[in-house]
């Protein structure tokens, strides 16, 4: 099989894929040679999805070839892949909460995983040879989203791998889980396995890939070797030259306090839930404080007790200003003056099917839109064009359904809507997740402009560069506790990778005391 | 090859085409089925669906039966928007029925302008009673209405039953399992001179009205609009849950129960054990036929209720069974479910495999899309 120099293990040519409405891949050529790191670059929505499942066989191209090594190939679905030598790890675990490692690796094998004994002895060698231990034995529920993650490589290197495939992997690892993986993932291209890795964030891909291929509009938008780019040429390649890439914007401090959250214990009634552990939490008139973790370390909980869908047994664990509001609904929250933006852009910050002008009624119901039980619809339309023009939002109208609009323009419409209901306190989860980069500049803009007209603001995330971009004070939660929150100059993204593992250990003993 | 694709957006035209489509179609089947069964399609088609309605004194009738359908389908449009599932309009129909009969019973010597006011409320009161107790269920301990609320309709026809065979029995009946006539006071007056058109009638078109005011204009028909369709939205946006489950399945019990009341005081005048053909059940069928729309509603229920009259029809003049009726129903929604698919898909008419090697039969379908 060996033609002249050694053919790429993978070759992509022409791939093209057509869904109704959006051409997900357009005449995509990528090559990846073995032992090599391949970063796959895109902003959310640029086809980096479709073009992997394409390699696992998920989806089938339009039009175009798939090449391994050297040879043409019809890849017929994921278990061919996975007989070829493809391995894929998604961003979404498919794991079993209830069954062990080794039982969770067996089902994903199939008929190839022998015998469990065997098998848990082979997870343990190969899961000590990089680097990622991980006992067999334990159920999955017991796990850390990291070791999960852990649970998914190590599925696929028990099969002879030639191919691993990442999806956005560091999305769910604090800063130093991130390192221990780049530490496993160099061992085993060393060995000769290819690594494709997808990701958005430049700095992983400087620090890892050696190639890197990026993906605009569903089309190769440059090719580059990251170690000898910086970080904003890349950026360029991803976003085009239109968009600002970076901006800073100057911290400020507040004085008053808005929301204070005292003590607050939550038991969660989720059986997979996180409780919340004595979270005290100060935010003041015109700073935005910051909050990072990993994801399902009690964020959830924390902001169902901030917006009123779960309250508080004590209404004084939650005060807007003098309020005491820990035991009121929702929407006397609302009326105090909160701002809340859910994590859920599409069901729940906005109602999928209905139109723009419905959503921006759905929150903006308490600013005179709504007479004596009935809904005035001239005010609810001039509202919603109102956000639409303001926030730049591309919609077909007022009118357009709210699913209809991309993520980031959803996400403006959203925080528009909840900004221009001029809240004191607005809360914001994860608000530029899955967002464009030229949308998230906006959105960040929007934030900070509110700040400084003095309301105060809290935001929950598990992207460490937007935290350390917008947040005048920073801190972290883990396993339902939330770290001291520091001002963030003073505070650094170790310091702060620390803090999301759950080590909050601090010079100062007024923690021990209020603990 | 026939494929079936997804559309990327919900088709409107299609949203509104396919009723008809499945109301052509179940005509379509009867065709067949009358031509199996030895009878002339045609005639049989005519027979069902034009003969009941081919004088006045026919739409007359027509309207008498959609009166009940209408008022429990235009109720069932709003609990189904909850994405609440009430089936037992049926059962909520017949207490309506009972409770109404109750009242006017006490009061057949009695006479004043009050008199059937507060049978009717009674009977309204009878509905809200029954579908109360399934939200009641629902609210408190997150029982699946569906399975209560069709429990509740054998309930309710037991109920019925047992009543009119027994305390509520006309002493000077003879025996027979009937109520005593109510008095002329407990009964709708007619609209129409020499028909049976009842005030019943005009009661069903004002529930029209006021849902359709209620679900399109008022701010709690936007809340129950966003409860079904985002329950996540509604709670974040702290619209009160539990009130507006009660809300809904009340309103909707309630007009079922208007609709038992308004036949036991309109066309029949007395509690006899068969005051509903299965009004209710029909009515769920009429509600998504009419796309939960107080138009497509009026016009569904106009066709449900002369589906009734052909199915009498044809058992008289054809000698058809009476379960043609049933029959139609069924088709009726099982054609509109599948229709449905291509609200969301489109079918696609593919040569079974392109050769690779052609560039260009694929570039043109690559333009299309």
């Amino acid at each position: 099989m060996q033609q002249n120099p050694t053919p790429p293990r993978l070759t992509l040519r022409g791939i093209t894929k057509q869904y109704p409405g959006c051409l997900a891949n357009d005449d995509v050529h990528l090559d990846i040679a073995p032992a090599e790191i391949h970063a796959l670059l895109g902003e959310n929505g640029a086809g980096k999805s479709t073009l992997m499942k394409v390699i696992y066989g998920l989806v089938k191209p339009d039009k175009g070839e798939v090449l391994w090594d050297g040879l043409p190939i019809e890849v017929k679905d994921p278990a061919h892949a996975r007989k070829m030598g493809i391995g894929m790890v998604f961003q979404h675990f498919s794991l079993f909460e209830t069954l062990t490692v080794t039982e969770n690796i067996a089902l994903a094998l199939g008929d190839d995983a022998g015998e469990l004994e065997p098998l848990a002895i082979k997870i343990r060698t190969v899961s000590e040879k990089y680097g990622m231990a991980i006992n067999p034995d334990r159920e999955i529920h017991t796990l850390s989203v990291g070791e999960r993650q852990r649970v998914e490589i190590v599925r696929c290197l028990v099969q002879n791998i030639k191919l691993l495939i990442l999806d956005e992997p560091t999305s769910v690892l604090t800063p130093q889980e991130v390192d221990t993986l780049f530490i496993t993932l160099r061992k085993l291209a060393s060995e000769g396995c290819s690594i494709l890795f997808i990701s958005h964030k430049l700095n992983e891909v400087k620090a890892l890939c050696h190639k890197a291929t990026v993906l605009r509009a569903g089309r190769v938008s440059g090719e580059c070797i990251p170690a000898e780019e910086d970080t904003t040429s890349m950026a360029k390649l991803m976003v085009g030259d239109d968009t600002p890439v970076s901006t800073t914007y100057p911290k400020r401090l507040g004085t008053s306090p808005l929301l204070s959250i005292n003590d607050l214990t939550l038991h969660s009634p989720d059986p997979f839930g996180v409780h919340l552990k004595n979270i005290n939490l100060t935010v003041n008139a015109g700073e935005i404080v910051g909050i990072a973790g990993v994801a399902g370390n009690g964020q959830e909980e924390l902001l169902a007790s901030l917006s009123g869908e779960h309250l508080c047994p004590v209404a004084n664990t939650i005060c807007f200003a003098d309020t005491q509001v820990g035991s009121l609904p929702p929407d006397q929250r609302r009326q105090w003056g909160l701002g809340f933006v859910p994590e859920e852009r599409l069901g729940r910050g906005a109602v999928p099917e209905m139109s723009l002008t419905e959503n921006a009624l759905l929150t903006g119901f308490l600013t005179g839109l709504v007479n004596n039980g009935m809904v005035a619809w001239k005010k609810a339309e001039a509202f919603a064009d109102e956000i639409i023009d303001r926030y730049k939002v591309k919609a077909a109208g007022r009118h357009a359904q709210a699913d209809s609009l991309s993520g980031g323009n959803l996400q403006k419409f959203i925080i528009g809507r909840e900004i221009m209901q001029n809240p004191k306190i607005l809360i914001a989860a994860h608000p530029t997740w899955g967002v464009d980069i030229g949308a998230a500049t906006a959105i960040h803009k929007a934030l900070i402009t509110l700040r400084d007209q003095g309301a105060a603001i809290l935001v929950v995330s598990e992207d460490i560069d937007e935290l350390f971009l917008i947040s005048d004070r920073i801190g972290a939660i883990c396993d339902g506790a939330l770290s001291p929150i520091k001002p963030t100059p003073e505070s650094s993204i170790q310091e702060l990778g620390r803090m999301m593992a759950g080590d909050f250990e601090q010079p100062a003993n007024e923690r021990s005391a209020a603990l | 090859m026939i494929k079936l694709e997804p559309r990327g957006e919900r088709s409107s035209t299609m949203a509104y085409l396919s009723p008809v489509l499945a109301a052509l179609l179940t005509m379509f089947t009867g065709l067949i089925l009358f031509t199996l069964l030895g009878v002339d399609p045609i005639e049989a088609l005519i027979t069902i669906l034009y003969v009941p309605v081919s004088d006045t004194h026919g739409i007359a009738e027509l309207c008498v039966k959609t009166a009940p359908i209408l008022l429990c389908a235009i109720g069932l449009s709003v609990v189904f928007k909850a994405k609440i599932w009430n089936i037992g309009a049926e059962g909520q129909l017949l207490m309506g029925g009972l409770f109404g009969s109750y009242i006017a019973l006490q009061l057949t010597e009695t006479e004043g302008f009050w008199v059937l006011p507060v049978v009717l409320i009674a009977g309204v009161l009878g509905g809200m009673f029954w579908s109360g107790i399934a939200a009641l269920l629902k609210v408190r301990f997150n029982t699946n209405e569906i399975l209560t609320t069709i429990m509740m309709n054998y309930i309710a026809l037991n109920i019925l039953l047992w009543a009119v065979h027994g305390p509520l029995k006309d002493p000077e009946g003879f025996n027979f399992p009937e109520s005593a006539l109510f008095g002329d006071s407990a009964l709708l007056p007619i609209l129409i001179e020499d028909t049976r058109v009842h005030f019943g009638m005009a009661l069903a078109l004002l529930a029209v009205v006021a849902v359709w005011v209620l679900m399109s204009r008022s701010f709690y028909g936007f809340q129950i609009k966003v409860m079904g369709m985002d329950a996540g939205a509604a709670r974040l946006s702290g619209f009160k849950e539990k009130r507006l489950v009660y809300f809904a399945l009340l309103l909707s019990g309630g007009l079922a129960g208007l609709a038992g009341v308004g036949e036991v005081t309109g066309p029949i005048g007395q509690l006899i054990p068969q005051i509903s053909p299965g009004y209710g059940y029909a009515a769920i069928i009429v509600a998504f036929l009419g796309r939960l729309h107080p138009v497509g509603i009026l016009l569904a229920s106009l066709l449900m209720a002369l589906l009734y009259m052909g199915g009498e029809m044809a058992q008289i003049s054809l000698g058809l069974p009476l379960a043609l009726t049933g029959l139609f129903q069924g088709m009726l929604l099982f054609y509109l479910l599948a229709c449905d698919v291509l609200i969301t898909f489109r079918i696609r008419l593919k040569p079974r495999k392109v050769p690779p090697s052609s560039p260009l039969p694929s570039l043109a379908s690559e333009t299309q899309g």
